[in-house]
């Protein structure tokens, strides 16, 4: 430990510094030997016949149906028209979630207001919606709108909310010794000490989405990455419905990703802000 | 720069309702603060010195008993009265220059005027080349000169001073109370200072309030004629110190010994 370290400011700094953003650190080896092995192991078993392609394809067929389902631009046409929902749905669901959460953090009597309503609504999980909305709507494009935006609203609108009402006392004080009218106070002090909140509600909003629309698509539709999981295994293709599988975990993982790189950019100053990344040992 | 004012503190009394009873925090507090004086509150902790200090800062409004500047009674918090707290509580998403913008409330400014005080006031607490850091990016230190540095900006016409430099180590509160006499010396508000640090207190301030606790009413007020800069372990500073502490421990000279 250098001798700075004892300053917390540092020490948050320091652990910044060493959150490990890349696999390629000097403990690589030991993080890429075990999915090595599980490959191997994998392969080998196909290969030997103790699985069955049909349940179980090897990690080469995977590989093979993969680059067959990117040339022939299959896997990207699915994959673009889900982005494109997932858009849409969470516009509508993070927006809302965004306008209503500082409504009910900055004035008392909206909260008071939906403070029964949304404690009623906030349980039921978003497929609970989804009998309904069909009923309404039919397997419609506003359907899976509709149920992304259920799931992204409630993690932005709870974050927002969070962030807002706990903006620390102590810079309330300042602002009013300064002189510092309502207005002025709430978007130079409120906003901002909400801001790291609100873009974790962002954040795990976009997640929730991602997951609401690869649901909606298994259950409700004709196209998007879901479908082609859905209709890949009704073909008896499961190294496709792997290729689907995975490419969800790759995207989920992209759009996390440049979430967080947007928030890094954006709040600076947050040393608390280590967000997901993984927090250096201290030695 | 405004003319400075007298601060009347008359008949102050304060109460805390709390769920186990009423605590007075200050009774039939009276004092009256000349322009340009610099005063320490010292006292054991719960005295109620604090309270005292955001009552004139207008932090707290129920209180019996009148505080006020000059002719005007005081109500609510105003940037002629500018404050320091133990926390800098510098807001971390500005940097240091906007941090100190933000406490310039003046209006009618133009950007380059804005911008020249802002300078100015950078200058005078020693920290030319940070006014684009970040508050994490300083010591704690250099955080509490960014506060004093917003505190000061609108040429308060007093300074208030909630134990500015209490969490600050040995020798970085040494050197900030240096720090803070040269600036008190440009600047000449009054200043109100409230302490733990015994020697702080006298090391800083024209008098000494000593206030004993529970309830908060003044015991004794003790006048500190030396010439400034003071030598801590000069017989008078050490007088003074005994006669501070038999105030506080009520003359028992184990504790007062222990002390000096």
């Amino acid at each position: 430990m250098s001798t700075i370290a004892f300053n917390p400011q540092t020490i948050g700094q320091k652990i910044i510094s060493t959150a490990n953003k890349t696999i390629f650190d000097k403990y690589w080896l030991i993080k890429v030997i075990p999915p090595i092995l599980l490959i191997i192991g994998w392969e080998s078993a196909s290969r030997f016949g103790y699985l069955k392609p049909l349940i179980l394809p090897a990690p080469s067929a995977i590989l093979k149906a993969g680059y067959l389902q990117i040339e022939s631009g299959e896997l990207f046409h699915h994959l673009g028209i889900s982005l494109v929902r997932i858009t849409k749905g969470y516009a509508v669901g993070a927006g809302l979630g965004l306008v209503l959460g500082l409504l009910i953090g900055i004035f008392k009597r909206f909260d008071l207001a939906t403070s029964l309503v949304l404690n009623f609504l906030r349980p039921i999980p978003m497929f609970a919606w989804m009998p309904l909305i069909i009923l309404w709507l039919g397997i419609s494009e506003t359907t899976k709108t509709s149920i992304i935006a259920i799931g992204c609203f409630w993690p932005v609108l709870l974050n927002v909310i969070a962030g807002v009402k706990s903006v620390d006392k102590k810079y309330l004080e300042v602002a009013s010794i300064l002189e510092k009218n309502r207005y002025q106070t709430l978007v130079k002090v409120v906003l901002p000490s909400a801001l790291p909140s609100i873009f974790t509600g962002l954040r795990i909003g976009i997640g929730m989405a991602w997951g609401a629309v690869v649901a909606a698509e298994v259950i409700a539709s004709t196209s998007g990455i879901g479908f082609l999981l859905m209709y890949s295994r009704e073909m008896w293709q499961p190294d496709i419905t792997f290729v689907g599988t995975f490419s969800i975990g790759i995207i989920g993982l992209l759009i996390e990703r440049l979430f967080k790189y947007i928030e890094d950019h954006l709040i600076k100053w947050n040393v608390n802000n280590t967000g997901n990344k993984r927090v250096g040992r201290i030695k | 720069m405004e003319t400075l004012e007298t601060l009347y503190i008359k008949d102050l009394n304060k109460t805390y309702h709390a769920e186990n009873g009423d605590v007075h925090a200050l009774e039939n507090v009276n004092l009256t603060i000349k322009p340009g004086e610099f005063i320490s509150f010292v006292g054991s902790s719960g005295c109620g010195k604090s309270t005292l200090l955001r009552l004139i800062a207008g932090l707290e409004t129920e209180f019996t008993g009148e505080i006020s500047l000059g002719e005007n009674k005081l109500v609510g918090p105003s940037i002629d009265r500018g404050m320091v707290f133990q926390e800098a509580r510098l807001f971390p998403w500005l940097t240091v220059e906007a941090n100190i913008s933000f406490g310039l409330v003046k209006e009618n400014l133009t950007k380059e005027e804005r911008k020249k005080i802002v300078d100015e006031h950078i200058e005078l607490v020693n920290l030319q080349g940070f006014a684009k850091s970040y508050p994490h990016q300083l010591s704690g230190g250099m955080q509490q000169r960014v506060s004093i540095a917003r505190a000061l900006v609108n040429y308060p016409k007093i300074l208030l001073l909630d134990e500015p430099f209490g969490a600050l180590d040995a020798f970085t509160r040494l050197q900030m109370q240096q720090e803070f006499l040269r600036i008190w010396e440009i600047e000449k508000t009054t200043v109100l200072l409230v302490t733990h640090d015994v020697d702080e207190a006298i090391y800083l301030a024209d008098k000494v309030v000593v206030l004993s606790s529970r309830p908060g009413t003044i015991s004794k007020i003790i006048h500190v004629n030396e010439s400034r800069p003071r030598d801590r372990s000069s017989s008078a500073f050490t007088d003074i110190k005994r006669e501070i502490y038999k105030v506080i421990f009520k003359d028992d000279n184990k504790l007062i010994d222990y002390y000096i």
